[in-house]
């Protein structure tokens, strides 16, 4: 999410990690080191699961499982469509971002929190929305109708930002020259905002690899649902960790794809005075079209899936199940979810500081190493701390609320440090430097200098991960105290048995409790300039 | 200072839900139940146990294989002390593993011992039976196939609807082998995959909507599927019907649900309690009249849920829980034909 401008004539930068004059680079405290090393380590915990797993099978168990037509396939299906949703929500995000940013769009600031809201609608109940209104809905097409609206957010969120954050000039200059509207649009704007369309890019396709829930009730077969197939049917751990191996080194590949393409071409940073309060370019006779593609994008995005659960909740069905308690379940569920957001950010915050302030090829690879926990399935990672807990740790904490936060904190790990990177990355570190001048330890200037800055950030990554955990469910049955429900627990024991008309009161729910961070996260965008602007 | 300030409530709200957390339990004697069976049969069997035994059973819901994996990953400190599943198959794989502890003489004697584990390690609680589901606008009864191994001609090509990998459709896959052969059981298997096309789909709750709306014209569920189906959506609703298969036919299995205590529980004595619950009479009775529309299969318990055909006068297929095994060999078949 780091803004960028393209500056041609300049000489190469140092790294396109860094901020154009990188003064703070200085050798990394010892402390920061530790704590951003220890964070990295206890998210590779699932990965060490993995190859144990797979160690302890033997590769004679292993290899055959991998090296059939079946991997070929899922390979097919799993790349096919990440690619697909991936360019589509890329398209989607950064045209949304830029008309609401940098046009006279009408209503731009209800457009603004409406556009976020999806992402806080759980995947398996867009899905569940889609399939109740047309049953047809399936296949390749139904997964990426589904998972396209489901997850454009993850474009939009870092592109809003960035346009915010970056020069308008650039643009006003372009045009001066006589540069037509489109080949500005694609030369500066999309140039600016290259690396935070590239960041969230890679949220979306690692969100596609380990998607479950979505892909279940449209009946699409990919690398993750074959993992829970494998687990469950064949009680195949071997055929489990293997595929699960093969979905880690893609995403490896996905990242270091990012990485090549972030080095690339001449990228430096302008420091964020160069933001200010942009005059909207005028739509024109293009207003009404761009009206009704808005209108469109809300209606499929948040209207199908919100029209189903309002139709079910009306309809209802009677049900041969137990009723229960949605107010515990509502509980539970916002509690869990907003204690993993405040861990998650704390654990964010070493690696950010140490990958921005201090960067390096090994803090690159230190941060980075932290993105691969997002592309495994939910049940991997649980199954992981289940190992550990009870073969290492005595059963310490297994299914009990700390270690469900944590794992939550974990799992979506990687959306809480895109937020707070891209925040430490626009706070100048003059500011921490001349409060060491003055005397202040590093940890006093940390409390006073750099947390206020970056508070903002840290916000947008509370928000982030307590949307995730809202709707998380693989994990959470493995992980939960016993006795406890969630309400996507509660609505996929009321869904997988076919009582749609009980499981919609907990979708909408989860909804009303998602949208609060989403209207937070859209408001909090919308009034980024006033934060963002700091003389120099 | 605003911002220090909902920090601090923040702070507040989350040490009182810890708190909360940590005071919920209870003291009393306590279960913990690994329940991978329908809620609705379990709820109110637990209900009634808790009722007259006073031991507090604490309920966790799951898929049974997952359950399985779980207990193998968990080791001797499993926190569960009974897991209760919907299908031989799993509790077979736990006893391979050496995870079961033997359930009580007393119990076993409880349901007949077709119905039990064959080394007592695993008790038999109902019994559901593979059936025939099909679209009644699409198919009349006469046009029907006698036989599971009919469903690999041609004419059910766009018409079946498979779901390969749900635990129900194993049993099926094993009677095949066991009765045609390992080759002929491939065969029959691509020739669905094939029939099924796009059809394939993850249980058969959805096998039971696709039919009953018309998208496909025929599959293979477990009879209680249908009847809770029937419950869903009210008689109006239902557009399909379910046949039963040709008397001994491969398709025609009789599948057993069936709970076991873990030999790690620390509360082996109240948890055979509740093993002896659900197979006695009053803990069979509540699944004959509840809404599980499974089989009670006690000793001496005559009940059939509503509609239903009796189980006495059920023809399957004669293979045994023994041979159903873990039905690893009808995984590595799966696998084969790539449904896995």
């Amino acid at each position: 999410m780091t803004t960028t401008l393209e500056t041609p004539p300049s000489p190469p930068p140092q790294s396109a990690m860094t901020p154009a004059k990188p003064s703070g680079s200085t050798r990394a405290p010892r402390g920061l080191v530790f704590l951003a090393g220890a964070v990295a380590v206890l998210l590779l915990v699932p990965l060490a699961f993995l190859v144990l797993e797979a160690v302890q099978y033997g590769w004679g168990a292993v290899v055959p499982k991998l090296f059939r037509q079946l991997t070929l396939s899922l390979l097919w299906n799993t790349i096919s469509l990440s690619v697909v949703v991936t360019a589509l929500c890329a398209v989607i995000g950064t045209l949304a971002a830029w008309c609401v940013e940098r046009t006279d769009l009408p209503g731009r600031r209800i457009w603004a929190v409406l556009v976020v809201i999806p992402v806080g609608i759980p995947d398996f109940a867009v899905a569940f929305g889609w399939k109740s209104v047309f049953e047809s809905v399936g296949g390749f097409g139904g997964a990426v109708l589904v998972m396209t609206f489901a997850v454009y957010p993850l474009v939009y969120l870092p592109v809003a930002a960035s346009l915010r954050n970056a020069d308008p000039g650039q643009e006003e200059v372009a045009r001066s020259l006589g540069v037509g509207r489109y080949r500005t649009f694609w030369r500066v704007t999309v140039g600016q905002s290259r690396l935070a369309v590239m960041g969230g890019c890679v949220l979306v396709c690692l969100v596609v690899f380990a998607e479950y829930g979505a892909f279940e009730i449209l009946g699409y077969r990919t690398f993750t649902t074959e993992i829970f197939s494998e687990f469950n049917t064949g009680f195949d751990t071997a055929a489990a960790c293997a595929l699960s191996l093969v979905l880690v080194l893609l995403s490896v590949a996905v990242l270091a794809g990012e990485a090549a393409t972030r080095g690339r071409g001449g990228v430096s940073r302008i420091g964020p005075m160069a933001a200010r309060l942009v005059r909207p370019q005028p739509l024109g006779r293009a207003k009404v079209p761009v009206l009704g593609a808005f209108v469109v994008l809300v209606a499929l995005a948040l209207g199908v899936p919100l029209g189903a659960i309002v139709y079910w909740l009306f309809a209802g069905t009677s049900s041969t199940l137990p009723p229960a308690s949605v107010a515990s379940a509502a509980w539970h569920t916002a509690f869990y979810a907003a204690a993993a957001g405040v861990l998650s950010t704390v654990l964010a915050l070493p690696v950010a500081l140490l990958s921005v302030r201090h960067p390096s090829w090994r803090a690159m690879t230190l941060e980075r190493s932290t993105y691969l926990v997002l592309a495994m399935p939910g049940l991997v990672i649980a199954l992981a701390f289940t190992y550990f807990s009870e073969r290492y740790a005595s059963g310490f904490l297994y299914q009990s609320a700390y270690l469900l936060i944590a794992a939550y904190a974990i799992m979506f790990f990687p959306l809480a440090l895109v937020a707070v990177r891209s925040s430490v990355a626009r706070a100048p570190a003059s500011f921490e430097e001349i409060g060491r001048s003055l005397g202040r330890g590093r940890l006093a200037v940390l409390w006073s200098v750099t947390l206020p800055l970056v508070a903002p950030g840290l916000a947008a990554a509370f928000c982030l991960v307590f949307l995730e955990a809202v709707t998380e469910l693989t994990a959470t049955l493995v992980l939960i105290p016993t006795g406890a429900q969630t309400l996507s627990t509660q609505f996929w024991v009321f869904q997988t048995n076919g009582s749609y008309g009980q499981a919609a009161p907990y979708a909408a729910l989860m909804i009303l409790i998602a949208a609060v961070p989403s209207y937070v996260l859209g408001r909090w965008f919308d009034r980024l300039p006033s934060r963002a602007t700091v003389p120099k | 200072m605003g911002r220090s300030r909902s920090v601090g409530a923040l702070g507040a709200i989350l040490v009182a839900g810890a708190l909360l957390t940590a005071c919920g339990s209870n003291s009393g004697a306590t279960i913990t139940l690994y329940n991978g069976q329908h809620p609705q049969t379990t709820e109110a069997l637990v209900n009634a146990f808790e009722h007259e035994s006073g031991i507090t059973v604490q309920v966790r819901n799951d898929d049974e294989d997952v359950f399985a994996n779980q207990i193998v990953a968990e080791g001797a400190r499993s926190p569960a002390d009974v897991i209760y599943t919907e299908n031989s198959p799993p509790l077979e794989f736990l006893q391979q593993k050496h995870l079961l502890a033997p359930v009580a003489p007393s119990t076993l004697d409880h349901v007949p011992s077709k119905y039990n584990s064959p080394t007592g390690d695993w008790v038999g609680v109902s019994a559901r039976v593979s059936v025939m589901i099909y679209n009644t606008t699409l198919l009349k009864a006469d046009q029907l196939p006698a036989s599971a191994l009919d469903l690999a001609d041609p004419q059910w090509k766009g018409k079946l609807a498979i779901a390969a990998g749900e635990t129900d459709f194993q049993p099926i896959v094993s009677s095949v082998i066991r009765t045609n052969g390992e080759a002929a059981a491939l065969r029959w298997l691509e020739a669905l995959k094939a029939n099924a096309g796009s059809h394939v789909y993850p249980d058969n709750e959805t096998i039971t909507s696709v039919v009953n709306s018309g998208q496909a014209a025929i599959g293979i569920i477990n009879q209680y599927y249908w009847y809770r189906e029937q419950v869903n959506v009210g008689a109006s609703g239902m557009h399909s019907a379910i046949a039963y298969f040709a008397p001994g036919d491969v398709g025609y299995v009789i599948n057993v649900s069936g709970a076991a205590v873990l030999k790690s529980s620390k509360h082996q004595a109240d948890a055979q309690k509740f093993l002896a619950f659900v197979t006695s009479k009053q803990g069979q009775e509540i699944i004959g009249h509840g809404d599980s529309w499974e089989y009670p299969i006690g000793s001496g318990v005559s009940i059939t849920p509503r509609g239903e055909v009796p189980l006495a006068q059920l023809r399957a297929n004669p293979i045994t829980v023994a041979e159903l095994g873990d039905g690893a060999a009808a995984v590595a078949l799966l696998q084969k034909v790539q449904l896995l």
